[in-house]
């Protein structure tokens, strides 16, 4: 197990220097010049140009600029943003456990509702419990989360005003208003999630109450919901807990938008700023973060996995 | 459709194993006839393609003649569905719109097919430098979430019809690779294949015709779900102003800018999401009752 382990650390590690390296090679190999967008268009001599480029340390060579920014990396030096001029590494640390919290709370919210539905949608297979269940989990599934956002923002934010609509309350400062806020972001990022639970559950259900031993622990007279829950759900949440780590790892991904149409100043938004005003060492930084955050994640469910079921070999 | 020639269930395995079998299609054509969510989402989705095909002569007025006098109203006898900020007809912008989501759509996943079948196929025939070149490829692909891997490359290359294809194609290239790699395993082994071979085929000749016809049954599966996820990524990016354009309508681009306006007008955001939303149910509908009628054994 333990070898297994640092094998597949060592594996993301790998990885994770990989995806830096592709991160850095594709800012240097686009075009456009960063130095430009921060000069704009007005003041653009080439006396300036030099000097900019001369003060980002742009004009040293590649290779160069490479291995001075990994080894920031390894001393947790993002370098610094071009627009703000602050250090990256400490807006990263504000901004990671604020989308990390949407993330946590969304997938505890799809698995609260996501299982017990699936539960249910199994033992009443193919009656109105499960059609109605099935119904919501394909409109679920295939509602895109922005258009579930903007929907959701707009009945209980605009039209019947009784959430918040947008923005961000410190814990700290309010632990209420904290809480109302976070309420719409959070259901937003849960419905494909919750989707997705539910219908990994059902099919999961439906395959284990057809096993034999389901079948022995209801003949020898064992009350129903001893074995729904004792027997059969045991043995289905094993695909669950799987589904589950992708969901966590594609939350990641739907944070953009969410964090986007609620005002939640998190990681993604950070990104989309830097996006929207070149600032290339942000893009590179966050990039770089939630691919390892994501690697690390595939990690976690292969080795929570591994755990849950032993009949799996660390091979 | 072409997936009566696939394959009838065969073969054992998990999910996603729908490999290799006699070809008969019946079976396949009456489970598809016989299960009613299919028979409604092809309608609609017929219906949904007729409109993109004929907007131009289907939109009740210009989608782009401006008319301030007009901005952000709801349904209205002139206006069917209402306004936008410029006063544009929604209406004749939501089926304007429908083209640019299915050409996009129907271009990238065509694209990630074509390449990834061929990535997968290639990998799992001839296995070793060939398998390490494919499938590592394409794992490295699959170490972002897609939403991500998309905004950066469109931010850096600029929003553009050729660029978001482009990426779309890329990041549903690996499912495709992944599919037609596991079931390019499987029909390897089979004794056709090893008779091809013995009666001296070249191997592409045996891709050709020995292995590409038995792995199509998961590839049609994933093409249909590909199509609905090309959709959601594309209108996403729009939302984001990171894909069509404007003043080009789409339906993602509606809900982005409309989102600036939920204040004045509801309506102006509702339609366009209905319009997402139900093209991209129709397409999973349809991928879920394929995979249930190309393998009964996974019904569930």
């Amino acid at each position: 197990m333990l070898a297994y382990i640092l094998r597949r650390l060592a594996q993301a590690v790998v990885l994770v220097f990989v995806v830096a390296t592709l991160v850095a090679a594709f800012i240097h190999l686009i075009p456009g010049d960063p130095v430009y967008v921060i000069l704009g268009e007005t003041n653009v001599t080439p006396e300036r140009v030099a000097a900019v480029r001369a003060e980002l340390g742009l004009d040293r060579p590649i290779p160069l600029q490479y291995a001075e920014w990994l080894a920031g990396l390894t001393r947790g030096d993002f370098g610094d943003s071009l627009t703000s001029g602050r250090p990256i590494g400490g807006d990263l640390l504000l901004r990671l456990p604020r989308t990390l919290e949407l993330i946590l709370v969304s997938t505890l919210l799809s698995v609260v509702i996501g299982v017990p539905l699936g539960v249910l949608a199994a033992s009443y297979r193919n009656r109105a419990p499960d059609l109605a269940v099935s119904t919501f989990a394909l409109i679920g599934v295939s509602a895109p989360v922005f258009v579930v956002g903007t929907l959701l923002l707009l009945l209980f934010g605009v039209l019947w005003g009784v959430l918040p609509a947008t923005g961000y309350v410190a814990f700290g400062d309010d632990p209420a208003r904290h809480l109302k806020h976070l309420i719409l972001p959070s259901v937003t990022l849960a419905t494909l999630e919750t989707a997705i639970v539910l219908r990994m559950t059902r099919s999961s259900m439906l395959e284990v109450l057809a096993e034999d031993y389901v079948r022995t622990a209801r003949a020898k007279g064992l009350d129903g919901r001893l074995v729904l829950y004792g027997h059969a759900l045991r043995n289905a949440l094993i695909p669950v807990l799987t589904i589950i780590g992708i969901q966590i790892g594609s939350a990641l991904g739907g944070t953009v938008l969410v964090e986007l149409i609620f005002n939640w100043p998190g990681l993604s938004s950070y990104l989309v700023t830097g996006i929207n005003q070149r600032d290339y060492p942000v893009v590179q930084a966050v990039v770089l973060v939630i691919a390892a955050l994501f690697i690390l994640l595939n990690l976690l469910t292969d080795l929570v996995y591994a755990v849950v079921d032993p009949r799996i070999r660390y091979g | 459709m072409a997936s009566a020639t696939a394959a009838a269930p065969g073969s054992a395995g998990a999910a996603g194993s729908i490999v290799g079998a006699r070809s008969t299609s019946s079976p396949v054509w009456r489970r598809l006839r016989d299960n009613p969510r299919v028979v409604a989402s092809t309608a609609m989705l017929a219906v949904i393609i007729a409109v993109a095909v004929f907007a131009p002569w289907l939109t009740p007025q210009d989608p782009m003649a401006m008319s301030t006098g007009e901005r952000l109203q709801g349904p209205s006898a002139a206006h069917l569905l209402g306004t936008d900020e410029y006063g544009r007809d929604l209406l004749s912008r939501i089926i304007r719109g429908s083209r640019t989501s299915l050409v996009v759509a129907l271009l990238s996943v065509t694209a990630a097919t074509v390449i990834g079948t061929l990535f997968g196929v290639v990998g799992s025939y001839f296995g070793g430098v060939w398998e390490i070149v494919t499938m590592r490829s394409v794992d490295v692909l699959l170490t972002f979430p897609p939403i991500l891997l998309a905004i950066a490359v469109v931010a850096f290359l600029g929003p553009s019809m050729a660029n978001l294809i482009g990426v779309i194609a890329l990041l549903y290239l690996p499912r495709f690779a992944r599919i037609s790699y596991g079931a390019g395993l499987q029909v390897k082994q089979r004794d056709y294949v090893e008779a091809a071979r013995v009666v001296g085929a070249r191997a592409p000749r045996i891709l050709g015709t020995a292995i590409l016809p038995n792995i199509l049954a998961p590839i049609f599966v994933q093409i249909s779900l590909s199509l609905g996820f090309a959709i959601l990524l594309e209108s996403g990016l729009s939302f984001l102003g990171l894909g069509t354009p404007p003043p080009e309508p789409s339906w993602g681009n509606m809900v982005g800018v409309g989102r600036g306006y939920l204040r004045q007008s509801g309506w102006f955001v509702l339609w366009p999401s209905l319009a997402i939303s139900l093209t991209i149910l129709c397409f999973n509908t349809l991928g879920d009752g394929l995979r249930d009628s190309l393998d009964p054994r996974l019904k569930r």
